[in-house]
């Protein structure tokens, strides 16, 4: 056993885990955040991506030790203060999600997408989301919420 | 009160809050005190005997609680829930764990459980199994011929059955043909990838002998009707709840190993137990979709015009009969050969064979697809033969007139216009000028293909006259509600259809509110458990809305005609004249005289001011059983561009025009063809579960297998035509399957037209870069 800090969605977590121990294992066994979804084992589908200080990660190729002194934000910490981020809101709006299993992932990589290209093409926006698979949607209303979330945030934040 | 209408509204999801903020609930969210973890131990071999199993080691690793062979649970049957009448099906016998021989690489011999899956996967590598292996089949056609392995010992050729539909004089129509086109079609076996893989949570309460199994499934009155008539165990002790199911596409209807496994084995330790599979797993365990081979011939006159149609079809079953797979190459495929055309004679031939393969069942169209693809495929070669435009040669053989019209196969089309709908497309896509697009194109060297596929699908599945009897599924398959108005007027609706992803918590409720009047955010709707609904056949075949709906539909026609005697009563008038309007009861003539709804439902249930003829309570059920399936239609239409030196495929565009009957919530049904789309183009272009001769499955991650990508998929304009369905109140008909039903011929369509220029007829899917470039060199 090792123990590691975390902190998770603004909050400091100390705990012992086996060194093989997965942050995505770490975050739903173990602090029962179970927004992170697992949906397969070779880091294809996206699912478990994560902001790990800011940037996004798939939490199924990082060991929980590895987080150690870490700042982790989830699909739970993303909405600031009850509102809605603007992705959760566009993803709501466009229909960006049918069985809601692929979504968190999908919204934390979009996140982190904006992040680093505010204004994203549609065709960025497909190649941006390629490691985060969704089987329901056929994508087509993720590029529309992506961008209701871009423009809504490019006009919160004028350059 | 009033409220507005809200069928035809694009409503936001009302499910959508808790999914976009992470507080979804998932079966492998849900965590119970003292829960172990079972791993299960899979056969590494296609076909091989048992010879024996140590898990000495595996029982002795620390944190191991039991380890389960078939010596210490019972031999319980994963059953085949179909057989089809008259055609002497042989369903081979399968167990929830296997004892002496595995017929399938993924076939589970040995569960281990454990504190947690580390330590159960650890123990299950000490347990050594040892095996003597067999010979391998896993080609449908190979597996029938004389000397092939057999997968199970007493049935001859692999065959399990051969299946025939017949129709018309088909050597006469083939007699008089001036052109046959033939060809051999594969169509590929697919992996269905629900983006969630399975999961079962099981927990025996010992005080009340209650087992509740948390089960991602679409039926889950299904499963436990199965599973009760299979273990004794009796369903009003069995609740199995099927919660937040992350997508099915037909792959969480089934009854597997695994929800008998984790059942027995809660049972047997009397602690809550998990299972929850990895992506590897569910692409060696989980059903998968299609994989056919067919011989085709379609026979024309000069003109086009469409004479009969040859069809012989190996169907790979796997190597044991899944739930519901007898039905899917059969009923859900031979029947649906005649498409939108006007077909004079059909002769279809198939043959269910058993190979050393996952077992294949219903995946999002199943058995419509396949016919889907066939037709169209054999329409544009004809086309091609013919010298005809491919939408013309469609037009010629449309089917017109009147409906309800019955065609050579037996189905009864319940209404449509195909002429009509492939001209709203050909404009919608405008046709004409893609035409001169792709003319200018060549011109200049590039590829560029227009594709066209038209679809009819049956839907709303359920007639039990003819499922059940006809095609022998043994089971009706009706769909249940329960309308249960609360006296504060809040409203709670209990239905046996099951959301994995369509959206009914909006829909079902936008349809109560139009038919009670009360507001859309007053009811919920309540599914996946069968400890709270009453009973449900559960979501699959696209019959959610034409089945489910229309139940609850009729529960509100129930509720509101007690309803009027309540309000007679309390206004003091004659039921007769009664009128309900907007969530109003009110005195015809005299609107100032009128109770609403709500005090209805008050007086219900506080009834010391009430009809003496009336039970109290205000809460109606409806099992409601339709007269035939919905039949929805359409044309789709693709642009591809097919580079010649990769071979590489890029979908530059996609144009659908779908006939579902009326549209309840354009926002879903959109997202519903959208979704259905990108699986047509998945099975079109990149997927493929690919089977070496040892019977090892050589796409065995998300790494090999090809599940499409944002970047793989184009944009996708949609657009409507209704032509309501006859056979419910609401004129509908479903939308989930259409889009992975259409699409496939259309993409195959556009890149042979792309690259029809070099004499290219043919080419089986997925249309990879390989497979193009193979085929281009070949010329």
């Amino acid at each position: 056993m090792t123990t590691i800090t975390v902190t998770v969605n603004g909050k400091s977590y100390t705990r012992d885990v086996e060194p093989r121990t997965l942050l995505v294992h770490f975050l739903r066994e173990h602090l029962n955040l179970t927004g992170t979804h697992i949906g397969c084992d070779t880091s294809q589908c996206g699912a478990c991506v994560v902001h790990i200080d800011g940037k996004s990660a798939k939490s199924c190729t990082v060991l929980a030790v590895q987080a150690d002194g870490a700042s982790v934000t989830t699909i739970e910490g993303l909405a600031e203060n009850g509102t809605l981020h603007p992705l959760q809101e566009g993803f709501w709006e466009k229909h960006g999600l049918q069985c809601g299993f692929c979504t968190p992932g999908m919204i934390m990589s979009a996140a982190d997408l904006l992040a680093q290209n505010p204004n994203p093409s549609e065709e960025e926006i497909r190649h941006g989301l390629e490691g985060n698979l969704c089987r329901c949607t056929g994508y087509e209303n993720i590029v529309r919420a992506v961008r209701y979330a871009a423009e809504k945030m490019r006009a919160e934040q004028p350059a | 009160m009033t409220t507005e209408t809200m069928f035809g509204r694009a409503i936001k999801r009302r499910e959508d809050p808790r999914l976009i903020t992470g507080r979804g609930n998932y079966v492998d969210d849900v965590k119970l005190p003292g829960m172990q973890r079972v791993f299960f131990v899979r056969s590494p071999h296609a076909h091989a005997r048992i010879v024996s199993i140590d898990t000495a080691a595996a029982e002795a690793h620390p944190g191991v609680m039991k380890v389960f062979t078939a010596k210490n649970l019972p031999a319980t049957p994963v059953p085949c829930g179909v057989t089809i009448p008259n055609i002497g099906q042989k369903t081979p016998g399968y167990t929830m764990i296997a004892s002496d021989r595995v017929r399938y690489v993924g076939q589970i011999v040995a569960a281990v459980v454990a504190s947690d899956l580390g330590t159960a996967r650890d123990a299950a590598e000490k347990i050594n199994v040892e095996y003597e292996t067999l010979p391998v089949v896993v080609d449908a056609e190979k597996a029938t011929e004389d000397g092939a392995p057999l997968v199970h010992d007493e049935i001859a050729n692999n065959t399990s059955f051969v299946w025939r539909l017949d129709g018309g004089d088909i050597d006469a129509a083939f007699g008089e043909a001036d052109v046959v086109v033939k060809q051999r079609l594969v169509n590929q076996r697919l992996i269905p990838n629900a983006i969630e893989p399975r999961a079962v949570v099981g927990r025996f309460d010992r005080v009340t002998g209650e087992m509740t199994l948390w089960d991602t499934n679409q039926n889950p009155h299904i499963i436990r009707l199965l599973i009760s008539l299979l273990t004794g165990l009796p369903e009003s002790k069995l609740r199995v709840i099927a919660p937040d199911v992350g997508g099915g596409f037909g792959s969480k209807i089934f009854l597997y190993a695994e929800q008998l496994l984790v059942t027995a084995i809660a049972q047997d330790l009397q602690v809550p137990i998990k299972w929850a599979e990895s992506r590897s797993e569910n692409y060696l365990s989980t059903a998968h979709g299609r994989d056919h081979i067919t011989y085709a011939e379609m026979a024309f006159k000069k003109d086009g015009k469409l004479l009969g149609l040859k069809v012989k079809t190996y169907a790979n079953m796997g190597a044991y009969l899944s739930t519901f797979a007898p039905l899917i190459p059969t009923n859900l495929y031979g029947t649906l050969l005649s498409g939108v055309y006007d077909l004079p004679a059909l002769s279809c031939e198939v043959h269910g064979v058993l190979t050393n393969t996952v077992p294949v069942d219903a995946y999002r169209g199943a058995g419509r697809p396949e016919a889907s693809y066939l037709l169209e495929r054999l329409m544009d070669l004809a086309a091609t033969e013919l010298g005809i435009d491919p939408a013309e040669i469609r037009r010629r053989n449309f089917i017109k007139g009147e409906f309800p019209h019955r065609v050579i196969t037996g189905m009864n089309y319940d209404s449509g216009d195909y002429e009509g709908n492939l001209n709203k497309a050909l404009q919608q896509f405008d046709y004409t000028g893609w035409r001169a697009k792709q003319a200018e194109a060549r011109a200049r060297g590039k590829y560029i293909g227009i594709g066209l596929g038209c679809y009819i699908e049956a839907c709303g599945i359920a007639p039990s006259k003819i499922v059940g009897t006809v095609w022998g599924g043994g089971v009706g398959l009706w769909e249940s509600s329960t309308i249960r108005f609360h006296p504060t007027g809040k409203v709670t609706i209990y239905t046996g259809a099951h959301s994995h992803g369509q959206g009914h918590e909006t829909t079902f409720s936008q349809l109560a509110a139009d038919a009670l009047g009360v507001p859309f955010e007053n009811i919920e709707i309540v599914h996946g458990d069968t400890g709270q609904v009453q009973f449900g056949m559960g979501t699959y075949g696209s019959r959610s809305l034409a089945v489910g709906g229309t139940s609850i539909v009729k529960s509100a026609e129930k509720l509101i005609e007690k309803g009027k005697k309540i309000a007679a009563h309390l206004l003091e008038a004659n039921p007769a004249d009664i009128e309900f309007k907007s969530g109003n009861f009110s005195v015809k003539g005299s609107p100032d005289r009128s109770k609403s709804i709500g005090e209805v439902a008050l007086a219900a249930y506080v009834p010391h001011n009430y009809p003496d003829d009336l039970e109290p309570g205000f809460e109606a059920q409806t099992f409601h059983d339709p007269s035939n399936f919905t039949f929805p239609a359409g044309t789709y239409m693709a642009v591809v561009e097919v580079d010649p030196e990769t071979g590489k495929v890029t979908p530059l565009a996609f144009y659908c025009m779908d006939d579902c009957g009326n549209v309840l919530n354009p926002l879903i049904a959109e997202g519903q063809v959208h979704g259905g789309v990108a699986q047509g183009i998945g099975q079109a272009l990149y997927e493929y579960a690919v089977y070496d001769e040892n019977g090892q499955l050589v796409t065995g991650t998300m790494m090999d297998y090809a599940v499409p990508k944002a970047s793989q998929v184009p944009p996708v304009t949609t657009g409507f035509a209704p032509v309501p369905s006859p056979s419910n109140p609401m004129g509908v008909k479903g939308i989930g399957e259409a889009g992975t039903i259409g699409s496939t011929p259309a993409i195959a369509n556009a890149v042979m037209d792309a690259l029809s220029p070099m004499g290219i007829r043919h080419i089986d899917l997925p249309l990879t870069p390989q497979n193009v470039w193979k085929a281009i060199q070949g010329k």
